[in-house]
């Protein structure tokens, strides 16, 4: 039995408030999910949260992509829960919007949004979105490219940013 | 006062109500206190929506529905309960603890 109180509330790591920084570098549907949901439960336990997003990670905070991103079909061997997809069968034209669209609907039942509501729900909980520069310059982006909030960011500024937190990579 | 309140109601190990049917205005009021929340007017429209949403399904709402089902956005839920809006809410309400990870 314990009386509420403001510090069962908080989370505190070894050094006062917790931090978690999510670097992203996949772009695949699949792939999007898993650094949102962290991002977004760790904002829900108030921990403080700093999302790099890199390379095809990109795609999940670009205007133009957001919508549209997709599952392998390809050399993906664990397409569960339906049905473990050969390689070759995967490679048919219409194959992976096919599958991206029932694991749309998967998702969707779960209560889950799709990714652009997804990271603009996440940026309005507190955490700091930032696009990596390198990969910006890489794919002819610029900051009006990327979902209103984010900003462009370096390697170096980032590994700053995310002293005393623990960082987890996609 | 708030003190010899909170001193007749049970809570777990969480600092979360046992019996979500034995909390009154006044514990809430007590229970927000413990949690350093002032409570304004827009706090206690979220805390009676999530109290009813309770009663019509034995589930705190996550943070999403709230904000799905009253005019209060997600940044301003942020504002009302710092660290947690859905899990404080849920506390101050006499509710235990939501489970949900949107």
């Amino acid at each position: 039995m314990a009386r509420p109180s403001r510090a069962l509330h908080q989370s505190s790591g070894t050094n006062g408030r917790r931090k978690l920084a999510l670097v992203a570098s996949k772009g695949s549907l699949d792939m999007a999910y898993p650094p949102l949901i962290l991002a977004n439960a760790a904002r829900m336990s108030g921990i403080d949260v700093e999302m790099f997003f890199t390379f095809w990670g990109l795609d999940i905070i670009t205007k133009k992509k957001m919508n549209n991103l997709n599952v392998a079909t390809v050399g993906n061997p664990n397409m569960h829960p339906w049905f473990g997809i050969p390689t070759l069968l995967g490679a048919l034209p219409g194959m992976s919007a096919a599958a991206s669209w029932m694991m749309r609907g998967e998702i969707k039942k779960l209560g889950f949004p799709p990714v652009p509501e997804f990271i603009q729900l996440v940026i309005d909980a507190g955490a700091n979105v930032y696009g990596c520069k390198m990969s910006m310059d890489m794919m002819k982006l610029t900051e009006d490219d990327l979902v209103e909030g984010a900003t462009v960011l370096g390697a170096m500024e980032f590994m700053d940013l995310t002293d005393g937190a623990q960082i987890v990579f996609v | 006062m708030t003190a010899d309140i909170l001193d007749r109601v049970s809570f777990d190990d969480d600092g979360f109500m046992v019996d979500a049917s034995t909390w009154t205005e006044d514990i809430g009021q007590a229970i927000a206190e413990a949690l350093e929340v002032n409570l304004t007017d827009r706090h206690w429209q979220v805390i009676n929506f999530v109290r009813k949403d309770f009663e019509e399904s034995g589930e705190p709402p996550t943070l999403r529905r709230i904000t799905q089902q009253t005019d209060v956005s997600m940044k301003e839920m942020y504002q009302l309960f710092p660290d947690g809006p859905a899990k404080i809410a849920a506390n101050i309400a006499g509710l235990k603890k939501p489970t949900g990870c949107i």
